[in-house]
């Protein structure tokens, strides 16, 4: 399996737009690098703003830029993107209903060694409380480019949640991203397990593990958290009737959280989520701080286990 | 041109729309919206480059972004006054249901108003992203901004102060409400400022200085040497003396009216001081 980060994917779609859409700027806050947006810097120079370490400035000139039909896409961390200028988020951008498009990496535990200061865990949960905001966090390479393209066609705020680290780009490469659309990646009779971001591929692989223990688990995508897709979700649930969340985020605010409310109010159901448990996170390389946090293949199994015992 | 005599009957109506809307929920802030009508009046009467026919992209016209939106009464009368929106939904500021939002919003749809504001020191950033918009649309119109001098106090707009002379933003001219007072006190009680126009200047901006705030005619000429010393390299900033509370006496000389509002007796005090010229909404 070919492994790639996602942030190249979204480097790779803001090249693609760059090519086709006219009205496409980009903004970073000194990270064009980390972000991949080097390509789209070199072949559209006069489209391309580099603000500085300056992330509250970069949100409200991306508001501005909206004004006369320019579609921003600002480029940082998630950390910087998100609870650093919340109140710029909220006010200048979803309040004002603007068309920026919010796109962050190094989002998670994964973001590795820089530690706890970098690793923002709450994001998902703050932007989803946001009226009419879109949240979005895919899971591999193709699924990032894909949706980067998409969201310059969505008219209103997006925010774009992705990584650090090289996992494996497992999604076709012509898959069309549609936001709010759930997709189905392995059929399952025993328990559901809705996924988002990198712990999609890490759900993938504790299926196989579930299957030797004799339990068949129905693998599906939740790469938009907001709109919800929660006929997708109800409908499978119909048939499982047990349910596992799991996602690279605090257990409070996130895609569990969504899940949870959806079904306590329409078919209340067994469900175990994985997730960050109200802590902060710290220096390590990825694959260590997804099995020390409850995040990896191994958590996933272990919860779906206990759902299932629930049933 | 219009005359100056027709914009001070502008002005007169502008200031009992403030008090009465302010008055009618006992609840706004009339200090610094008296305080920036004559500001604003010359602005949207005499000096921009605007189409009451409102198109939230605003191409080919001048833009004005108010980020101390606070001041929205005056905001809202100047709007409406000049052929926005009908003057009769100024009676609607602050109730249920109304466009006339306490700070002003977009989401109802209210012609005039392009970004919301409220929560202090984003207005700068949003309106150098406008003005960078106009210039890739090869518009060469001009963004207009207003801040109070306290709303400084916020760090975004040393931000956006550093990155508009760094880029070159010269076709926004922004204007500093210097009235000198918040709403805890005096700024110099509050968090002293020191020299303002020695740090704008050193930031890089074009900095011009009106000590007559409340003077129509002094107003309307700084607004024009400021016009022409926009597409220099430079991005204009203007300090503007002002009095909180301007044209209602009891109001003058203090902090308190930031966010007060008068009562009936008070209210009555302030429409003698300001004759009806336009018509009441």
């Amino acid at each position: 399996m070919e492994l790639k980060d996602t942030r190249s994917g979204f480097g790779a779609g803001l090249t693609e737009l760059g090519r086709t859409n006219p009205n496409v700027v980009a903004l970073c806050a000194d990270l064009t690098g980390s972000l991949k947006m080097d390509k789209f810097k070199d072949e559209n120079p006069e489209r391309f703003f580099q603000i500085g370490v300056a992330e509250a400035n970069m949100i409200g000139i991306a508001a501005g830029m909206t004004i006369g039909g320019k579609i921003p896409f600002t480029g940082t961390f998630a950390n910087f993107s998100t609870s650093r200028v919340y109140d710029q988020i909220r006010q200048s951008v979803a309040y004002s209903g603007k068309n920026v498009k919010i796109c962050a990496s190094h989002a998670g535990v994964t973001l590795g060694e820089d530690g706890a200061t970098h690793q923002v865990l709450e994001d998902i949960g703050m932007m989803k409380m946001l009226p009419h905001m879109v949240v979005i966090n895919t899971c591999d390479y193709n699924q990032t480019k894909a949706a980067t393209i998409a969201i310059a066609e969505h008219e209103g705020p997006v925010y774009l949640r992705f990584g650090r680290p090289k996992v494996p780009n497992f999604t076709p490469a012509d898959q069309k991203f549609e936001i709010g659309k759930a997709l189905h990646l392995k059929k399952g009779t025993d328990v559901t397990i809705f996924a988002t971001g990198h712990l999609v591929w890490e759900s993938l692989k504790a299926a196989k593990t579930l299957a030797e223990a004799g339990v068949s688990a129905e693998i599906i995508n939740i790469h938009t958290i907001k709109p919800l897709d929660n006929k997708a979700i109800l409908d499978a649930v119909k048939k499982t009737k047990c349910v596992v969340t799991a996602e690279e985020h605090m257990l409070n605010g996130g895609l569990g959280d969504s899940i949870a409310q959806l079904l306590s109010r329409n078919t209340p159901t067994p469900l175990e989520m994985v997730g960050v448990d109200d802590t902060f996170g710290e220096s390590g390389t990825p694959m260590q701080l997804l099995a020390k946090y409850g995040l990896d293949a191994k958590a996933i199994v272990a919860a779906t286990k206990k759902a299932v015992a629930r049933k | 041109m219009q005359k100056i005599t027709d914009l001070n009957d502008i002005i007169s109506q502008v200031r009992r729309d403030i008090v009465r809307m302010v008055h009618a929920n006992n609840s706004g802030h009339p200090g610094g919206s008296l305080g920036c009508t004559e500001f604003l009046t010359a602005l949207y009467f005499q000096v921009m480059n605007h189409n009451s026919e409102f198109k939230m992209d605003g191409i080919g016209e001048d833009l004005f972004f108010l980020s101390n939106g606070h001041i929205s009464p005056v905001f809202y009368s100047v709007l409406a006054r000049s052929g926005y929106f009908n003057i009769a939904e100024l009676s609607t500021f602050r109730k249920l249901n109304s466009r006339l939002q306490g700070h002003p919003a977009t989401h109802e749809g209210l012609e005039g108003v392009r970004i919301a504001s409220g929560s202090l020191g984003q207005g700068l950033s949003v309106a150098i992203g406008a003005a960078t918009t106009k210039k890739l649309n090869n518009d060469d119109s001009i963004v207009y901004t207003l801040h109070g001098d306290g709303e400084l106090q916020e760090g975004q707009n040393w931000e956006a102060i550093m990155y508009a002379a760094g880029n070159k933003v010269d076709n926004l001219i922004a204007t500093i409400d210097y009235n000198q007072k918040q709403i805890d006190g005096s700024i110099d009680e509050v968090l002293p400022m020191g020299d303002l126009k020695a740090k704008l200047k050193a930031f890089d901006w074009l900095v011009l200085e009106e000590k007559e705030g409340n003077n129509i005619k002094a107003v309307i000429n700084i607004l024009t040497t400021a016009k022409a010393a926009t597409g220099k390299g430079k991005p204009v900033v203007i300090i503007l003396h002002t009095e909180m509370g301007n044209g209602v006496d009891y109001m003058m000389g203090t902090h308190k009216w930031h966010g007060s509002a008068p009562n009936d007796e008070q209210l009555v005090e302030a429409l003698a001081q300001n004759p009806e010229t336009l018509g009441d909404y």
